[in-house]
């Protein structure tokens, strides 16, 4: 492990202004996300929803408005098979992690005695499923007009296609444009991964840190995004835009504050390591503490879909693709063509060198903080709309699929970072046309450890680096 | 303030079986971390698969003692997986796997094409796994009051599963003072400092590091058992926070020390059903409601975690001479 | 040897009549690099190991006589080290083969090499600092059955033989004047204590060869003559000593035979009173630049950068 040079200092001194520092950045980051603390959404009863997970769920009441306990039904889809059962509240859930079409078949030999369906016909009722997002079914109960009502669906819920995750209908066999469909998906979902991990990459690159808060940036990124449209009302690209400034702002106060002083106690690269797991559940938990449990949209439009021959996009992933590569392109820019990025991947080839060759180490750290900090924000902002909803541990979901694709690419190498994260993209949305889809990110993590046991050092890393 | 109820609550959480499986998930990381330098960061996935192990043979109708065997050979083989590619590389190699395999663990288990054996994202509910456990009990029908302390006797979260967790923590700690003062344990040890001097010595130190890896593990699976007794199998809520939870309970007590994982279990959960039930008792829901305590005991146990590693690594029990976290 | 030295102990054999037997031993050896000894213990063929595009390690065929003390020297960036860590299984060469009393050691991992009689220390001191001194002398011993995992926690099973071991301890601790200390913590322990630890933990596994890597770097001036007292004591008790130095004059002191490395390759070998007048050894010496004072910054041209750069990746490497 490498550790970057720096000056001492008061002991003491050092201690106190290190625990101001993390207090205050945590108040900042508090007092920023109070203000969205309005529009929390509640967490639903049973199943909660995830940038990953959907919930169906509705609520069974007999003729007389009394909750129906018992009731089974079974839902069908793209992501397999769930079963539910109405509880004591006549209230049943159940998640799914592939977006869709999906069956719901009520068992009507588990209903109460002397109940029925208002409306034979209505079962299996067909329900449209997003991520991140709930979707009701109604079985209302009894004959003519009377009583049985059934929870209201989720106002987003609403039928509409063109979710990112494809809604290309129930798991038929592996064809060519399933294929298709899966990769481009994957590319796009790849180069959104590889945002949110360039920084990651960079961060240990520089100071030999594994920064287990990183996921914790992106969320930041999105649920800015979702604060200046839904709160402060502005368009999404001022909202972006802001997100991006804050997300950065904040990776170099998170700098300034904790990790050039834990640098300076010279704290070794294990210790700071745990010190980010602590980080990154004081951030988790105070997000949700300040927005809720649920998803929370950032544009409430359901995203247009675009045809391209037997492709079926959607423009918003279209141009999230179109930002990533450009914001991509501008990085590769800054590493190889300007002073200060050849300093940066000087100082993460050799920091001992590069400071001996006048380079300020200390200052490169700090630029690689903000840098990577703005592209996990942008990142965020980006992913957000890719799941069609951001929530409280949207990064923290994601942090691992980052992970993968630095260690894939090769621990501390930007361009690593880019291929391993297409890698990885790519990984998740094809395993999905031979594994169950819930178990998408599972075959990425696989894939890590198999890369592991073959080529330790990464796709693009030198094996010299392998101690 | 109710101060007797608040009390109850916390003395409660002394003696709770979560205290216990957290205890026992801490020591098996303390023979990884603590005593050879191994940055396990999954160990809510032995604890996870272990649970699973246990729940699963015991509805197939295995004997108590069958289910912990496998249990434990669950864990014994997820160590073999995760140590065969990784022991031989760096440590931050180690502890990538780990999360990651944990986080494996945790979605298969959850996904919905395994419902029919794992329950599926819903979980195996404990009334299906624990008659075995509950028959095994000799205590009479009915329930028992000490103190603060009034539980039933055989079923679900009962004396029966009180007492079987303390006393395997009791039994686990005199195995673990037995190691560390033996020549396995200094071996460890010296793997822990430099791994290289001991190799240099002629010690297979990958085969050392995969017993304490297995250990380690072993514990965890038994952790996970006692953890699950009382409620079920939930994969969700044996995710990667959980792993948190008991790095900071070992990092609090004490790495590298005896009881240190027991204090910091107790410390820990007792701190925080105190703050939330004075919170609850003091902050008015209009100003925070009851799920946001919640969040709020989880935000300081974040910032214990942080500031312990920043300020007192060796924790409460350890001697900061003798271990300060310094893993290559 | 001078006044202040301390007498090793009980040498098997009168210590002036090994250094001669060595010395007649190795009389008919041609003073070439790769020459063949009369009764090598280590024999190594075909040796390479690249790191990137640099070749650090370019050895054909190199042989250590049994029972003398060799010395590898040469100028920094030679490879000493990492021919070294090759030997000792601590690195996986390109190419090569080597054996050790006839038993080849080509790949095999270095646990299994020290086991099989060969030890190291190491440049920069592998002493445990969070261990007393004892428990760092105790570990480095053999056929300990309280080591595995089951027999540990039977105490009686192994207490006998961590009599012995602690016994055996005591008295190499003594001989090297750290008796005293055995139950402080080894990261207490000065740069040149450290040293002398390390050695005597090796010598805990009762070695056939101990290979001492820079054993005087760092020491004070006060501690060398009893740190060559101990090296010349092994040779005298049998065992075979190859180390690596940097300081010519204890080369000269010590040694019955060197071996001359630069740029990875065997430039020259011979008795140390004649090697040092070989002109490949002066053209390796002169041809370097370990000395140059890197404070001046006029001389970081990019050759001298990246000099370091390779040594720096050489040095992380062995790491």
């Amino acid at each position: 492990m490498r550790r970057v040079a720096t000056t001492g200092r008061s002991p003491h001194r050092a201690r106190r202004n290190l625990a101001l520092a993390v207090l205050t950045l945590l108040l900042t980051t508090s007092a920023v996300l109070t203000s969205s603390g309005a529009a929390t959404a509640a967490a639903a009863a049973q199943c909660v929803t995830d940038a990953s997970t959907a919930c169906v769920g509705g609520t069974i009441r007999t003729a007389a408005g009394e909750p129906a306990v018992g009731v089974k039904l079974t839902v069908d889809g793209p992501g397999g098979s769930v079963e539910a059962e109405t509880g004591a509240d006549g209230r049943w859930s159940a998640a799914v992690t592939t977006a869709g079409d999906y069956t719901v078949t009520l068992d009507e030999d588990t209903l109460p005695e002397g109940e029925q369906l208002r409306d034979p016909a209505g079962n299996p009722r067909t329900v449209v499923v997003r991520l991140g997002s709930s979707a009701g079914a109604l079985f209302p109960l009894g004959g003519g007009a009377a009583g049985g009502s059934g929870a209201t669906p989720d106002p987003g819920a609403s039928a509409a296609p063109g979710t990112n995750a494809p809604s290309t209908g129930a798991s038929g066999g592996v064809t060519a444009q399933r294929v298709l469909q899966q990769g481009v998906s994957g590319l796009v979902f790849g180069l959104l991964l590889a945002l949110a991990s360039v920084g990651l990459s960079l961060i240990y690159g520089t100071t030999g840190l594994s920064n287990f808060a990183h996921g914790e940036q992106v969320t930041l990124g999105a649920l800015l995004a979702y604060f200046g449209v839904q709160v402060l009302g502005q368009p999404l690209i001022v909202a972006g835009l802001l997100a991006v400034a804050v997300g950065a702002a904040s990776g170099w106060a998170q700098d300034a504050g904790i990790w050039h002083k834990l640098r300076q106690r010279r704290l070794g690269p294990t210790q700071q390591m745990i010190v980010t797991i602590g980080l990154s559940m004081v951030l988790q938990y105070a997000f949700q503490y300040f927005v809720g449990g649920g998803p929370l949209r950032i544009v409430r439009e359901n995203p247009v879909p675009v045809r391209i021959g037997p492709l079926l996009l959607n423009q918003q992933s279209i141009f999230s693709a179109l930002i990533a590569l450009v914001a991509i392109a501008a990085v590769g820019y800054f590493l190889l063509g300007t002073r200060t990025g050849r300093a940066t991947r000087a100082v993460s080839d050799n920091p001992a060198l590069a400071a001996a060759s006048g380079i300020s180490v200390e200052r490169i750290v700090r630029i690689v903080w903000t840098l990577g900090a703005g592209l996990a924000a942008l990142g965020g902002v980006l992913l957000g709309l890719y799941f069609n909803a951001t929530a409280w541990n949207m990064g923290g979901a994601i942090l691992l699929l980052m992970f993968a694709a630095v260690t894939l690419g090769g621990l501390g190498t930007a361009f690593g970072a880019l291929v391993g994260s297409i890698v990885i993209g790519l990984v998740v949305e094809l395993s999905t046309l031979v594994i169950p889809s819930d178990m998408r990110y599972a075959g990425a993590l696989v894939i890590l450890i198999l890369v592991l046991l073959v080529r330790p050092q990464g796709i693009l890393g030198r094996a010299e680096r392998i101690g | 303030m109710d101060w007797t109820r608040i009390l109850t609550n916390v003395a409660g959480e002394i003696i709770a079986p979560t205290t216990a499986a957290y205890a026992l998930a801490a020591i098996g990381l303390n023979v990884h971390f603590g005593m050879t330098g191994l940055l396990n960061f999954g160990q809510a996935g032995f604890m996870l698969i272990g649970a699973y192990g246990f729940a699963i043979a015991s509805m197939a109708g295995w004997p108590v003692w069958a289910s912990v065997l496998v249990a434990m050979a669950c864990a014994v083989v997820f160590a073999l997986i995760l140590g065969i590619p990784t022991l031989k590389l760096r440590g931050d190699y180690l502890s990538i796997v780990t999360i990651a395999a944990a986080e494996i663990v945790r979605l298969v288990g959850r996904s919905t094409s395994l419902t029919w054996l794992t329950g599926g994202n819903a979980g195996l509910a404990g009334d299906s796994f624990k008659g075995s456990f509950q028959e095994l009990s000799p205590l009479p029908d009915g329930n028992f009051g000490i103190g603060p302390w009034e539980y039933s006797n055989n079923l679900s979260n009962s004396w029966w599963v009180r007492i079987v967790g303390w006393a395997l923590v009791a039994l686990a700690c005199l195995t673990i003072w037995l190691w560390m003062r033996s020549p396995w344990g200094r071996v460890l040890k010296g793997i822990r400092e430099d791994e290289d001097a001991v190799r240099s010595l002629g010690k297979n130190v990958y085969s050392y590091k995969m017993q304490a890896l297995i250990l380690g593990g072993t514990f965890g699976a038994v952790a996970g058992i006692i953890y699950a007794l009382p409620r079920a199998v939930q994969p969700d809520s044996m995710g990667r926070p959980m792993t948190f939870y008991v790095w900071t309970i070992l990092l609090l007590g004490g790495a590298a020390t005896v009881f240190g994982p027991v204090l910091g279990s107790i410390l820990l959960w007792t701190t925080l059903m105190l703050i939330k039930t004075v919170l609850r008792d003091v902050v008015p829901t209009t100003v925070m409601r009851s799920e946001q305590i919640e969040m709020l005991g989880w935000v300081l146990v974040g910032l214990t975690l942080m500031l312990l590693v920043i300020f007192r690594p060796q924790g409460i029990l350890g001697d900061r001479k003798e271990l300060a976290i310094d893993v290559r | 040897m001078s006044a202040e030295t301390p007498a090793p102990t009980v040498p098997t054999v009168p210590a002036a009549s090994r250094k001669a037997q060595v010395a007649r031993d190795l009389a008919d050896v041609p003073h070439a690099p790769g020459a063949p000894k009369p009764d090598a213990i280590l024999v190594a063929e075909d040796v390479t190991r690249t790191f990137g595009g640099m070749t650090a390690v370019d050895v054909d065929h190199v042989e250590v006589q049994r029972g003398a003390i060799t010395a590898l020297i040469g100028p920094n960036g030679a490879g000493k080290t990492t021919l070294f860590n090759l030997l000792t299984g601590f690195d996986r060469p390109n190419t090569g083969t080597w054996s050790f009393e006839g038993r080849s050691l080509g790949r095999v991992p270095a646990g299994k090499v020290a086991r099989a009689g060969m030890v190291r220390t190491f440049q920069l001191t592998k002493a445990l600092s969070r261990m007393t001194v004892i428990e760092n002398m105790r570990l480095g011993a053999t056929h300990q059955p309280g080591e595995n995992l089951l027999t540990a926690l039977v105490p009686p099973l192994w207490r006998s033989r961590e009599a012995e071991i602690t016994a055996q301890a005591e008295e190499l601790l003594a001989r090297f004047k750290l008796l005293e200390k055995k139950d402080d913590f080894a990261g207490s322990l000065s740069g040149g204590q450290r040293k002398l630890l390390e050695m005597a933990r090796a010598l805990m596994t009762k070695p056939t060869m101990v290979m001492l890597d820079e054993p005087m770097a760092g020491v004070n001036p006060a501690l060398t003559q009893s740190l060559l007292g101990h090296i010349q004591a092994l040779r005298d008790e049998g065992t075979t000593v190859l180390f690596v130095e940097h300081d010519m004059h204890m080369v000269r002191h010590i040694s019955d035979w060197v071996v001359v490395m630069a740029e990875g390759r065997i430039v020259a070998e011979g008795p140390p009173e004649t090697v040092m007048q070989n002109q490949a050894v002066v053209d390796a010496y002169l041809g370097a630049h370990h000395d140059t004072d890197l404070g001046d910054d006029s001389l970081l041209t990019d050759d001298v950068a990246e000099q370091l750069e390779a040594e720096a990746l050489v040095e992380k490497e062995q790491r």
